[in-house]
């Protein structure tokens, strides 16, 4: 009786299901063309820029005599100190969350913490680096402050991480060792920690491949575009790859995007570096752990 | 090996061990408390944050009373006369979010599902990755993206945009917003359990239809949860903003004008010289209050529908 009517009804519903697939589709592929436009177009720009010269010269006026040897050498002891803070205080807190604290209402609270800590625009933090580590200890705008705001924000990453990686290592490790009469630190230092370090490394690079390209933060606590010298000590001024970036992008002078393009392809150069590392580790290491 | 010796050493029964089982017991203890003061650093950073924003916007509101903060309609803090009112700077905020979202939203969603559904595995180990690659690229390289590529396209399609615009901005913090949603929208999409789809079929469902009206409504809430972390990215977003949208604090909703965000605010006055203690410095603690207060709504409210979620299907 409605026969027509039926087939034209299938028919659009047809049309409608591949309509939505195909749609589906096509944003997947937008967001690849996306990024090889990004890439592509920082190529373009940069890759005539780079050579020698650019990566040993001091920042300067002239587009062509400018280089970012203090800005390179600024990221590289911020990455360091940052390392050096974050990684004790992070993997710390992540072991006593999985390891020691009693399931509470304390514990609860701390997760809601870091979870929320996590969502806290980096620029805020930044403002909180500038109140506290710059004025209140009077360190100034110096690398240690710079790496102490970093730290707090890549902490709640470090921290995640680590508590993922914790959480991967089976009870009976834990069990065993305590049988054999271990105490508890002994226990986590000796079987859960090696056990557990492919996961917390993985996630310490790509947190630290974060700081690296951070720059709102550092812009708050006082990081400079121009600096003339390599940073000696934490407490000296500086400069910072994301930062030289950030000044010479905001000029109105082509070569200055130029020479921006060049050193976006240094600092990507660095974190590609850092995520095949994450990448190396997870898979070895991820090899030799069986149970 | 190691933890063998204390085992004897607990076991048998002179002087000696005696102080090896002390000293073991306050190294213990010394670890735990070490542990524990790791773990409360991230508490302190919380409350520091929000005593050091409360303190200076206090003293600030000392000055510039909350009333004209939150109703005038300019907000000129570096220029005679001042005037503090923060709603344009939180309409250039809310611009770029909405504008993002709109971009981001559709692109992220269909992208999920297109991963979840219907890719074959081969293909999303191919884009999966390639997605995560978006998401690890630093904000301030976006930025650039938007001063050289998206500013110069938006301006040939529309020959009335500045240099700086809105529109760039949405277009370009879309992107950035695109991994979040993707991975967390897929997760939710995976997390629907086999038996509903496989229920669907069985009724005769097609593709779509089953995930149309069955995988995505029962996804809802992951979906959901991730629009709003997007959307509290966006409003979060500092560098990108700042070189795409410029810094003409401006009570528009033309996303062709450039306006003013309040992070990219806090960067203005951060590389300024203005001096530490003034009003005009002030101010960028009651502008990072108001960013800190409305992300950390956003994400409290995301990270419930979350929580609830995992607790439906596990």
């Amino acid at each position: 009786m409605t026969g027509p009517g039926l087939l034209n009804r299938q028919r659009r519903r047809r049309i409608i299901a591949s309509m939505f697939a195909f749609s589906c589709a096509a944003a997947a592929t937008l967001c690849v063309v996306v990024l090889f436009l990004l890439v592509g177009k920082i190529f373009s720009e940069g890759a005539a820029w780079l050579n020698w010269d650019f990566l040993w010269n001091l920042p300067s006026r002239h587009p062509e005599k400018a280089g970012i040897k203090t800005a390179l050498a600024g990221s590289l002891w911020l990455t360091g100190l940052t390392a050096v803070i974050s990684l004790p205080v992070g993997i710390g807190a992540a072991v006593y969350l999985e390891e020691y604290a009693a399931v509470s209402r304390w514990k609860k609270l701390f997760q809601i913490n870091i979870a929320n800590l996590a969502g806290v625009p980096s620029i805020v933090y930044g403002i909180l680096g500038l109140a506290v580590f710059v004025q209140l200890f009077t360190l100034g705008s110096s690398l240690i402050s710079g790496a102490l705001t970093l730290s707090l924000v890549i902490l709640p990453i470090i921290i995640l991480a680590t508590q993922e990686a914790l959480r991967g290592v089976p009870d009976s490790i834990r069990h065993a060792s305590y049988a054999l009469g271990a105490t508890r630190w002994q226990t986590v230092r000796h079987q859960v920690l090696p056990a557990a370090m492919p996961g917390i490394m993985t996630g310490v690079i790509l947190a630290l491949s974060r700081a690296i390209g951070e720059a709102a933060p550092l812009v708050a606590v006082g990081a400079m575009a121009y600096v003339p010298f390599v940073p000696s000590g934490p407490t000296d001024q500086f400069s910072a790859l994301p930062i030289q970036i950030f000044n010479w992008a905001a000029r109105p002078k082509a070569e200055f995007h130029q020479i921006a393009g060049a050193a976006i392809i240094v600092l990507l150069f660095v974190l590609i570096c850092m995520n095949v590392t994450a990448v190396a580790v997870r898979h070895f290491y991820g090899k030799r752990v069986r149970w | 090996m190691r933890f063998a010796d204390t085992t004897v050493s607990l076991a048998s029964d002179d002087g000696i061990t005696g102080g090896v089982t002390r000293f073991r017991y306050w190294f213990e203890r010394a670890i735990h408390v070490f542990l524990f003061a790791c773990a409360g650093i991230s508490v302190l950073t919380t409350v520091s944050i929000v005593f050091v924003l409360l303190v200076e916007s206090v003293r600030f509101f000392f000055d510039v009373s909350v009333f004209d903060f939150l109703t005038d309609t300019k907000w000129t803090p570096l220029l005679k006369p001042q005037h503090f009112g923060i709603l344009p700077l939180m309409c250039g905020t809310l611009l770029v979010a909405f504008g993002s979202s709109l971009i981001a939203i559709p692109i992220g969603l269909g992208t999920a599902i297109f991963l979840s559904e219907y890719a074959p595995p081969r293909l999303r180990d191919v884009i999966k990755p390639l997605v995560e690659v978006l998401a690890g690229i630093p904000s301030v390289v976006y930025g650039y993206f938007a001063v050289v590529s998206i500013s110069p396209l938006v301006r040939s399609t529309f020959p009335s945009a500045g240099p700086f615009n809105a529109a760039s901005a949405c277009v370009v913090v879309g992107i950035m917003t695109l991994p979040m949603i993707i991975s967390l929208s897929e997760d939710a999409l995976r997390a629907v359990p086999r038996s509903l789809r496989e229920g669907a079929y069985a009724l005769g469902a097609t593709k779509f239809d089953t995930t149309a009206h069955v995988v995505v409504p029962a996804a809802m809430s992951g979906i959901v949860a991730s629009f709003l972390l997007a959307i509290s990215r966006a409003i979060g977003e500092t560098m990108a903003v700042t070189l795409a949208a410029g810094a003409t604090p401006k009570a528009t909703l033309n996303p062709l004008e450039s306006v003013q965000t309040m992070t990219a605010y806090i960067v203005q006055i951060s590389q300024g010289d203005t001096p530490a203690g003034t009003v005009e410095y002030r101010t960028i603690f009651a502008v990072g209050l108001a960013l800190f207060l409305s992300t950390m709504v956003i994400n409290l409210v995301a990270q419930g529908i979350l929580s609830r979620m995992r607790e439906k299907y596990e």
